[in-house]
């Protein structure tokens, strides 16, 4: 920990070592030159895509693929695919394969949804997922709701990581329940990503603050109205959350405690 | 008929799933993608050889933005 300051703490994540503490998800930005100055700004080593259909192209045209791709290995950054929008184990455990058919990587970034609205995972799902995609081989990081339970669930079937919800995907309302990622935190051994709910820079700090390992943002990034910027304030809160963490915060009090001296105060006025 | 992408497709009698990338303009050995058949990955090894049963699902899948 005292070693942040000299800029050598890295995250043991998976058997890699990164040097940012901020994962960058691909999805929502305008363009790819947004995107691609995002990635830049952030100084994340580690970002998220999705499997999806090719699209065919019209009649006469050349199949253009591969821009996304082009883009992220321009960046110098490390795939991790997504299951998103997968309601089953069935259909996460056969995205991952297919994922790691297509980009040779064996990193997931395992969701397993329970409910359109809320995006919350299912649980029961997610968890026969992991276990699955463990013994298949997979290094499984798993998008799961703030449950400490849960998350030691995760870990004992093999998860090299845990990435527990702030607040539902998308609706940037920070950290809901802050006690239970300082749970989750004390938990398990494996890296803890807050994942999901960051709406601005200060929820990424309090992340760091409470103990996460990371922090992994998306909307909150592609969806500002200035991309670029916004993802480099990600960067610093994420610096800044993970210093004071190490650093060590007081205590709260209800009452104040005088930071200057009670001893030596003046005394301008005779009293009667 | 196989359902390619989830549209009804003409298929030919040992259609393969090389057959059905060259259909979508694909180069031989395209990057970042990926082939399910009903459910189950066909590995790039395999793209040349295996034969698409008829009615078959057939999934041609690649990297989107998202997450």
């Amino acid at each position: 920990m005292a070693s942040a300051e000299t800029g050598s703490d890295t995250l043991e994540i998976a058997g890699r070592t990164l040097r940012s503490r901020l994962l960058l998800g691909t999805g929502g930005f305008p363009s790819l030159e947004l995107l691609a100055g995002a990635i830049r700004a952030s100084g994340s080593e580690l970002v998220t895509v999705a499997l999806r259909r090719i699209e065919l192209p019209a009649p006469g045209e050349a199949n253009e693929r591969g821009s996304l791709l082009d883009v992220l290995e321009r960046e110098g950054v490390e795939l991790l695919p997504n299951t998103a929008g997968c309601f089953t184990a069935r259909d996460a455990v056969l995205t991952a394969q297919l994922a790691r058919e297509a980009f040779g990587t064996d990193l997931v970034k395992l969701e397993v949804i329970g409910d359109e609205d809320t995006l919350l995972p299912d649980a029961p799902e997610l968890l026969r997922a992991a276990e699955q995609l463990v013994d298949d081989g997979f290094v499984v990081l798993p998008y799961t709701t703030d449950d400490p339970v849960l998350a030691r669930r995760l870990v004992d079937v093999g998860c090299a990581a845990v990435m527990p919800l702030g607040a539902p995907i998308g609706s940037g309302m920070g950290i809901r329940n802050p006690y239970n990622i300082a749970l989750i935190r004390e938990a398990v051994t494996v890296p803890v990503v807050l994942d999901a709910g960051v709406g601005t820079a200060s929820d990424a700090a309090l992340a760091m603050e409470l103990g996460c390992d990371a922090v992994m943002v998306a909307s909150a990034v592609s969806r500002a109205q200035d991309p670029i910027a916004m993802a480099r304030a990600m960067r610093a809160a994420v610096e800044a959350g993970r210093l004071a963490y190490g650093a060590g915060r007081i205590p709260r009090r209800t009452y104040a405690t005088a930071s200057s001296p009670r001893r030596g105060i003046a005394d301008f006025f005779a009293s009667d | 008929m196989i359902y390619l992408n989830g549209d009804p497709h003409e298929h030919g009698a040992g259609c393969t799933v090389a057959w059905v990338l060259e259909s979508l303009r694909l180069p031989a050995e395209p990057r970042g993608v990926a082939v399910a058949v009903d459910g189950e990955v066909v590995p790039r090894a395999e793209w040349g050889a295996f034969a698409i049963p008829d009615g078959a699902r057939v999934e041609v899948l690649t990297a989107m933005q998202g997450g």
